[in-house]
């Protein structure tokens, strides 16, 4: 073999591996660690050529357009501060704002879920502390709901301004399909297992579950662990409590949530449907189901997809039942308190400041509010409900209104509140939980590995 | 592919030989140039991280061996490992024989067949992520194709059953790129020379006989070629998969790069993850040369020269 040849062998082989590491560092290139880094400084720099601000979000209506029409007003009122807004899909969001901030490339105003992932923000130094401005601005802080502060609070520090709107989970269900049954919406956990067998006899799924998403599952067990033990049991993992998933509350939560899945509770092919498809709310308003757990937020795609399902007063809607014997109270909700936006600490002073200005004169303005509320959605500001009216969602605004200022406690989801490090664990583990491959006890054990991080 | 390579080397090095230097090494420059920028140093990039702890967004601080401790020690790789080699191994069966019999079929000039390989090829003019998005549209057992016809053996939980669920993939996976490698293989089969066929006609073998002592045997490095596309090529599978299930149902389709994945870009873990993309490469890297080993030791020979 002439050396030649040998060459161009070992050249091919080497090729042959090319694709692999080709495709490998494809996926992590983007967080190449010093050249990113060190371009930080020049994002920051050449974003400080205009005195307007940058903001990001998410598309989705009936949202989308609200959020566009506060940022068309704030410019209209302030034409030598412009906002420069820019609209993510939700998950594509989540990928980019995290390569964005740690290539410094992050907009002024960062739109986010607060919590867990907000923490992850202050820790690395990338949001800017707004408890002064509140305090300078009390007019602000007191117009919203005093419970929205909760997740947008990291070590005792406000970093975000909470905006939009309280998205409570509640328990929908299609009136049609109990009627056809002849059945009565459920007034406990108990009623509920007892329901699992009618329906299934009528060979309607009782429930619509979009597993897929993970997140969808996890909305079950929120409730059953508040309903079970009480918002302390959650609270103590949070808090970082050793083996606070082993709480004997918990294993009961789990155990009754498994018992329901091997009851045939939830749709057939539920782990591989997703809640982005928006499958789940058809499978509710096609009658395919009787009942589904959902964020509040669904309300909008079930009366704009739902043909009249959702005008023909066909859609019915309650708090998660209590569970008998259960210390949580019933009134308790969970969901999304609010949405929140913080001020990028890599920002410029002229751009902070047109952006506590957006916060000030145009987050949830009047005709914000009124917006939110003509799109079923209610905002998080003091008194909203009396903007309610009489329209034709009037009873469901008044129903979101009531959870929301009535329950006594109102968890933020798990998913958030946690680190992104402990909410992937969690999930993980929920999707093996409802797929019945891991025990309740055997879940607990993995979490309690995560509790802390 | 390497049986199209020999007779271009060859041609060089006769138009070569007369020339003042025989050496041909700055042919490699425009390619090495830009395989050292987006992979030697972004390998290396990743080969540091591993041994960092970094969130993707804070500061980034040495960690020793503990994202490598973590990863070795968590049940986890061995179970993605596991995923990606039986999907490796299955759509390997199942890719082989088909493409190879496609591709002797498509090897002759008949008209149809030509009309045909145009058809058989749409497949992989689709990019990855739409092919998963259609899949799970017509795998749903709610609102897919077997609803929808009424056929109750299509009404399967597809997706939502381990075993299924990793067949779906395999299936997927053949059916984009079952053309591809009939490609290759009808290149393959129309190099074969006529007369070999001529020869075997007049000693009376039949056509089965043909394909197993002639048409096989000539096909040895075009089967180790497709055979390292295919192998090496599933060890990215992430789009399709990542569309399709997600992973699930639970981890049943957590292949290694989806773990990388979720790892580093979800759980905001990109020390683990840097250690997981270290060892998808060492693996390819390892696969890849064993199978161009398997070709024996005079691969650059042509078996053309034998005819």
């Amino acid at each position: 073999m002439d050396p030649r040849t040998t060459s161009r062998r070992s050249f091919l082989t080497f090729a042959a591996g090319l694709p692999v590491a080709g495709a490998t560092l494809a996926a992590c290139g983007s967080s190449g660690p010093t050249s990113t880094s060190s371009s930080a400084a020049a994002g920051g720099d050449s974003a400080a050529a205009g005195s307007g601000a940058t903001y990001w979000t998410l598309t989705g209506q009936p949202q989308e357009d609200i959020r566009k029409a506060t940022v068309a007003r704030f410019n209209t009122a302030n034409a030598s501060t412009k906002i420069t807004q820019t609209l993510f899909q939700n998950d594509a969001y989540k990928q980019k704002i995290k390569t964005a901030l740690g290539a410094g490339q992050g907009p002024t105003i960062l739109w986010g879920w607060g919590g867990g992932g907000l923490k992850s923000w202050v820790d690395a130094g990338q949001v800017d502390d707004l408890t002064s401005w509140f305090g300078e601005n009390a007019d602000v802080k007191d117009k919203l709901f005093p419970a929205a502060f909760g997740a947008a609070t990291v070590n005792g520090k406000i970093y975000a301004m909470p905006a939009e709107t309280v998205t409570p989970i509640v328990l929908f269900y299609n009136k049609k399909v109990f009627e056809k049954v002849g059945a009565q919406p459920p007034q406990s956990w108990g009623d509920i297992l007892d329901l699992v067998p009618k329906f299934n006899a009528a060979k309607i799924a009782p429930f619509s579950l979009g597993g897929q998403s993970r997140w969808t599952n996890m909305m079950w067990l929120e409730f059953l662990f508040d309903r079970i033990g009480g918002p302390e049991v959650f609270q103590a993992v949070f808090d970082g409590e050793k083996d606070a998933w082993s709480n004997p509350a918990a294993i009961q939560a789990l155990t009754e949530m498994q018992k329901l899945i091997k009851a045939n509770g939830f749709i057939k092919g539920f782990s591989s449907i997703t809640a982005d498809s928006n499958a789940d709310q058809a499978l509710l308003y096609t009658g395919k189901a009787a009942m589904m757990v959902h964020g509040a937020w669904t309300y909008g795609g079930m009366k704009g997809s739902g043909g009249d399902f959702v005008t023909g007063g066909n859609l019915g809607y309650m708090n998660f039942p209590g569970v008998d014997g259960g210390k949580g109270d019933p009134s308790d909700s969970v969901g999304n308190p609010a949405q929140y936006l913080s001020i990028s600490s890599k920002a410029t002073d002229a751009e902070k400041e047109t952006a506590k200005k957006f916060f000030k004169t145009a987050v949830l303005d009047a005709d914000e509010q009124k917006a939110w509320i003509g799109a079923g959605n209610i905002p998080i500001v003091q008194g909203a409900d009396s903007l309610i009216g009489s329209g034709e969602d009037a009873d469901w605004l008044k129903f979101q209104y009531s959870i929301a200022s009535g329950a006594k406690s109102f968890a933020q989801s798990w998913d958030q509140a946690l680190s992104p490090t402990a909410a992937e664990v969690l999930l993980d583990n929920i999707a093996k939980l409802f797929q019945l491959s891991i025990s309740p006890e055997q879940f607990a054990t993995n979490l309690n590995a995560t509790i802390g991080q | 592919m390497s049986t199209l390579a020999p007779p271009v080397v060859k041609g060089t090095r006769s138009a070569n030989s007369g020339g003042r230097s025989g050496s041909l090494g700055w042919l490699v420059l425009p390619a090495l140039l830009f395989f050292v920028t987006f992979g030697v140093v972004p390998l290396f990039g990743v080969l540091f991280l591993s041994f960092t702890r970094w969130d993707g967004i804070g500061a980034i601080h040495p960690d020793g061996l503990n994202a490598w401790r973590s990863v070795l020690g968590d049940p986890q790789l061995l179970h993605s490992l596991g995923v990606t080699f039986l999907i490796m191994i299955l759509s390997w069966l199942v890719q082989t024989p088909a493409s190879l019999l496609l591709g002797t079929f498509l090897a002759g000039h008949q008209r149809y067949r030509g009309f045909l390989a145009v058809l058989y090829f749409i497949p992989l003019l689709l990019s990855s992520a739409a092919i998963a998005i259609t899949w799970k549209a017509l795998l749903d057992p709610n609102f897919g194709l077997g609803a929808g016809l009424g056929l109750s053996f299509l009404q399967q939980d597809w997706l939502g059953k381990d075993a299924l669920a990793v067949g779906v993939v395999v299936f997927i996976v053949s059916w984009q790129f079952i053309p591809f490698h009939s490609l290759i293989y009808q290149g393959g089969v129309r190099q074969i020379p006529r007369s070999i066929y001529e020869a075997a006609e007049i000693d009376g073998a039949g056509r089965w006989r043909q394909f197993v002592s002639i048409t096989l045997p000539q096909l040895k490095y075009t089967i180790i070629t497709s055979s390292t596309l295919m192998v090496v090529g599933s060890l990215t599978f992430f789009d399709l998969i990542f569309v399709l299930t997600a992973g699930g149902p639970g981890d049943a389709t957590r292949v290694l790069a989806l773990d990388m994945y979720k790892r580093g870009f979800m759980a905001n873990l990109m020390g683990p993850a840097s250690a997981i993309a270290v060892i998808l490469v060492l693996v390819g890297l390892g696969i890849a040369l064993g199978l161009r080993r398997l070709g024996g030791t005079d691969q650059t020979d042509s078996m053309l020269e034998g005819a």
